[in-house]
C-alpha cells in the first residue's frame, strides 16, 4: 500500500472554506465534520436520556412512591426508550464513526453525496429535538413506551403524534444515510481495493445500511398508519372498527428486530479493527466475518415473531420464528470465535480501546445467550414482558452497541482530534463503568425470572434487594461515564499531541496525519493487498 | 488551500443513479407496509371489500391510468430527446409530463370530493354506519391514494426544476442526470398506480 500522508494541506479542524465560525461546521458537507456534529449531539441526548434512566433507578430504590407520580415515571421510560433509540443507538456508530471513518477506510475523499449527508443530520436534529420536546409540550409525556404499541397509543391523550413524527423524520434520516453509504461503497473505494480487500468495518457498514434502507420504510408508513389512526379515526389497528392490533405488532418489529442488527453490526465491525491492531496479528477468518456479517443482515428480517410469542401467533409460525432465532445465533458466534482466534498468539496490548473491545464480547455473550433463553418457546412464556427481557436487551444494546462506542472513541479519538487522552483515568473510567454495569443490570435477570414485570412502577418487597444493588450500580456507572466524558474532552483540548498511528495500525486511517486534512489523501491511495497484514508478524501471507 | 478539490462538485452519472435506485427500493417498501395491510384485509373482509369497491367511479380511474402511462411515455420521450440534443422537443415533452400529471390531479380533486359530498371520507357518520370491511376499505383508498397523489405532486415539482434547468443550459445533451433520475421517480410513481387501480378500482 503507498502511503499518502500530507504535508500540503491543513487539518480539517483548521480548514477555512467559503463559511466561517460556527457556519463552517453547521454549513460543512466534510464527511468528517458532520460526523463530528453527530458525536456532539449524540454525547448531549445521551447524558438528557441517561439522566432520565438514574431519575427512574431512584424512583425503584423502594416500593411504592419515592420521587415521583406514575405517570411521570411512564413518561420517563418511553422518553427513555425513545431517545435511546431513535436518537443515540440507531444512528449512534453509523453516523459517527461511519461518517468520519468510512470514506478514509476504503480511500475515498468524502462519501458519495455529501450534500445529501449534511441534510441527513439537520433531518436527525429536527427529530431529536422533537422527541425531546414532546416531554414537556401540551398534553404531557407520551406514556406508551418506545414501541407505541396500539390500542393504547390511539387512546393516549398524551403527545403520542409528536413522538411518532420525531421517529419518523429520524427514520428518515437514518434510511439516506444508509443510501449514501451503500453508494459510497459501491463507487468510491480506492484503486486496487477490491470487494475482499476492503476492512471490515466498511463491510459491516454496508450490511447495516441495506438493512436501513430496507426495513426503515416499513416502520416509516406504520407510524404513519398510527397518526392517520389518531387524527382520522381510520382504525386499521383497532379493534372496534374492524382492525387488527397484532398486526400492527407485525409491521413495527418487521422493522424494530432488523433494527437492533443496525445497532449491532457496526459495533461488530469496529471491534473487527480493533483487535487486529491490538494484537498486531491479521483478522482471522476475513472471508467469515464478511459473510457473516450478511448473513445476519439477511437472517435478522426474518426473526421478528419472537418478540410475540404470547401475542397470539399459530403454532407454526411460533417454532418457524423461534429456529431461525436460534439460526441467526450461528453468525454471531463466529464472529466471536474469530475475534478470539485474533488474538490468539497475538502480542496483545492491552490499552483502553482493546479492554473496551475485549468488554465487548463479555457483555454481548451474556446479551446473546439471555436472548436464546427469550427465543425458546417454552422459557419465552416464563420470561415475557419481565425484567428479564430489559436486562437481556441492556446487556445487547448497552454493553454490546454502547461499550463498542466507547472501544470506538477511545480507539479513534487520537485520529480525530489529534490528541491523546490520559490512560490512567480511562482505565478508572473504564472500571466505573464495567462494575457498574453489571451491577446495574444483572439483578434484572434474577429479579425479573422471580416474576418482576419491565416498565412497572411498583413492586413486591421480596424484589427490593435486587433493585437495591441496581441502583446502586447505576450510580457507579454514571460516575464512570461523567469520568470518561471528561478524560476524552481533556484529551481533546488539552492532551499531548498524538502521532499519526500511535496503536501501530495497518489500516488507512492510520497512514494519514491526526487530525487528518482536509481531502484526506493527496492522491488517492493504490490498493495492493488485502488488509490488516502486519509486516513484521511471519504468518503474513 | 488544495488543488485536489473534489468535495461535491460533480455527482458522476452512475453515481446519481444508484443513489435514485436505492431510493425507489425504499419507496416500494414504504407502499409495501400499504400493500400486507390490504393483503390481510382483503382476505379477512373479502365480501365487503367487493361491496365497496362499487363505490368507486371505474371510468374516472381507467382515465387516470391511461393519462399516467401517457406521461411515463413522454418523460421517456424528453430523456431521449435531450440526449440527442433536441431543447426544444424535451422541453414540450416534459410539458406535456406535467400537464398529464395535472390531468390526473384534477380528476382525483373531483373524485375526493365526489366521496366527500356522500359523506364517505375517514371519521364520517356515514362510514360509521358501514360495516368494518368497508370501513377499511375506505380507510385503505384514502391513504393509499394520498400518498400516491403527494406522490405525484412531488414528481410535478421535480419535472418543474427540470423545466428551468433545461432553459438554463444546466440539464443538456451531457448532463441529464437530473432529468434521468425524475424520470425514474416519475416511473415508480406510475408502477405504483398501475398496482393501486386493479386492487381498488377493479375489485367489484
Amino acid at each position: 500500500m503507498s502511503i499518502s500522508g500530507s504535508e500540503t494541506q491543513v487539518s480539517y479542524l483548521e480548514y477555512q472554506g467559503k463559511h466561517k465560525g460556527i457556519w463552517s461546521w453547521l454549513l460543512s458537507t466534510d464527511h468528517k465534520r458532520i460526523g463530528l456534529l453527530y458525536l456532539y449531539a449524540i454525547i448531549i441526548f445521551f447524558f438528557v436520556a441517561a439522566f432520565l434512566g438514574l431519575l427512574m433507578r431512584i424512583e425503584l430504590i423502594a416500593p411504592g412512591r419515592t420521587i415521583m407520580e406514575p405517570q411521570t415515571y411512564n413518561g420517563l421510560f418511553t422518553i427513555h426508550g425513545i431517545i435511546m433509540i431513535f436518537v443515540i443507538v440507531i444512528p449512534g456508530l453509523a453516523a459517527v464513526f461511519g461518517n468520519f471513518f468510512l470514506p478514509i477506510l476504503i480511500g475515498a475523499r468524502d462519501v458519495a453525496f455529501p450534500k445529501l449527508n449534511l441534510f441527513s443530520w439537520y433531518l436527525y436534529m429536527i427529530g431529536a429535538i422533537l422527541g425531546v420536546l414532546s416531554q414537556f409540550i401540551g398534553g404531557g409525556a407520551p406514556d406508551t413506551g418506545w414501541t407505541f404499541y396500539v390500542p393504547y397509543s390511539v387512546e393516549s391523550s398524551t403527545n403520542v403524534i409528536y413522538a411518532l413524527t420525531a421517529a419518523f423524520i429520524l427514520g428518515f434520516s437514518s434510511i439516506l444515510t444508509g443510501l449514501n453509504f451503500i453508494v459510497t461503497i459501491h463507487r468510491m473505494r480506492a484503486p486496487g481495493m477490491g470487494w475482499m480487500r476492503m476492512p471490515l468495518f466498511p463491510w459491516a457498514l454496508y450490511a447495516t445500511a441495506w438493512i436501513q434502507v430496507l426495513a426503515t420504510p416499513i416502520v416509516g408508513i406504520t407510524l404513519l398508519m398510527v397518526i392517520a389512526e389518531r387524527v382520522l379515526n381510520i382504525g386499521f389497528f383497532d379493534p372496534a372498527l374492524g382492525g387488527d392490533p397484532v398486526l400492527f405488532q407485525h409491521l413495527f418489529w418487521i422493522y424494530s428486530h432488523p433494527a437492533v442488527y443496525i445497532m449491532i453490526l457496526p459495533a461488530m465491525g469496529i471491534v473487527t479493527e480493533i483487535f487486529p491492531t491490538f494484537s498486531q496479528k491479521p483478522v482471522f477468518g476475513y472471508g467469515a466475518i464478511v459473510l457473516s456479517s450478511l448473513a445476519i443482515a439477511f437472517v435478522g428480517y426474518f426473526v421478528w415473531g419472537h418478540h410475540m410469542f404470547t401475542s397470539g401467533m399459530s403454532y407454526n409460525a411460533r417454532w418457524f420464528f423461534s429456529f431461525l432465532t436460534f439460526i441467526v445465533a450461528v453468525p454471531s458466534a463466529i464472529k466471536v470465535f474469530n475475534w478470539i482466534s485474533t488474538m490468539y498468539g497475538g502480542s496483545i496490548d492491552l490499552k483502553p480501546p482493546l479492554l473496551y473491545a475485549i468488554s465487548f464480547i463479555f457483555l454481548f455473550m451474556i446479551g446473546g445467550f439471555t436472548g436464546l433463553v427469550l427465543g425458546s418457546l417454552a422459557t419465552n412464556v416464563q420470561t415475557h414482558d419481565t425484567a428479564f427481557v430489559m436486562a437481556h436487551f441492556h446487556y445487547i444494546i448497552f454493553g454490546g452497541m454502547g461499550f463498542a462506542f466507547f472501544a470506538a472513541i477511545h480507539y479513534w479519538a487520537p485520529k480525530m482530534f489529534g490528541r491523546m487522552y490520559n490512560f490512567r483515568l480511562a482505565y478508572i473510567a473504564w472500571g466505573f463503568n464495567f462494575i457498574g454495569f453489571n451491577m446495574l443490570y444483572f439483578p434484572l435477570f434474577i429479579v425479573g425470572l422471580q416474576g418482576m414485570p419491565r416498565r412497572a412502577y411498583d413492586y413486591l418487597p421480596q424484589f427490593q434487594s435486587g433493585h437495591v444493588l441496581s441502583t446502586i450500580g447505576s450510580f457507579i456507572l454514571f460516575a464512570g461515564l461523567l469520568l470518561m466524558v471528561y478524560n476524552l474532552i481533556r484529551g481533546a483540548r488539552k492532551g499531548a499531541v498524538a502521532p499519526a498511528n500511535p496503536w501501530k495500525g495497518v489500516t488507512l486511517e492510520w497512514k494519514i496525519p491526526s487530525p487528518p486534512p482536509h481531502e484526506n489523501f493527496d492522491d488517492l491511495p493504490e490498493i495492493t493487498s488485502k488488509p490488516y497484514l502486519f509486516g513484521n508478524i511471519s504468518d503474513n501471507k | 488551500m488544495s488543488v485536489h478539490n473534489t468535495h461535491s462538485e460533480h455527482i458522476d452519472s452512475e453515481t446519481g443513479k444508484l443513489g435514485m435506485w436505492i431510493f425507489l427500493f425504499t419507496e416500494l417498501f414504504l407502499f409495501g407496509g400499504l400493500f400486507l395491510v390490504y393483503a390481510v384485509f382483503r382476505a379477512k373482509y373479502s365480501a365487503e371489500f367487493h361491496l365497496a369497491a362499487g363505490e368507486l367511479n371505474a371510468f374516472i380511474g381507467t382515465m387516470n391510468t391511461v393519462f399516467l402511462l401517457f406521461s411515463s411515455m413522454t418523460v421517456a420521450m424528453s430523456l431521449t430527446a435531450i440526449q440527442k440534443g433536441d431543447r426544444k422537443l424535451a422541453l414540450f415533452l416534459v410539458f406535456v409530463t406535467i400537464l398529464l400529471a395535472g390531468l390526473f390531479m384534477v380528476n382525483k380533486y373531483f373524485e375526493w370530493s365526489h366521496k366527500f359530498e356522500y359523506g364517505i371520507y375517514p371519521g364520517s357518520e356515514v362510514l360509521k354506519n358501514m360495516s368494518h370491511g368497508e370501513l377499511l376499505f375506505f380507510g385503505l383508498y384514502y391513504m393509499m391514494t394520498g400518498l400516491h397523489a403527494l406522490h405525484v405532486l412531488v414528481g410535478m415539482v421535480l419535472l418543474s426544476i427540470n423545466v428551468v434547468k433545461i432553459r438554463s443550459g444546466s440539464v443538456n445533451s451531457d448532463h441529464y442526470l437530473m432529468l434521468e433520475n425524475s424520470a425514474l421517480y416519475w416511473h415508480l410513481v406510475d408502477l405504483i398506480w398501475i398496482f393501486l387501480f386493479p386492487l381498488l378500482y377493479l375489485i367489484t
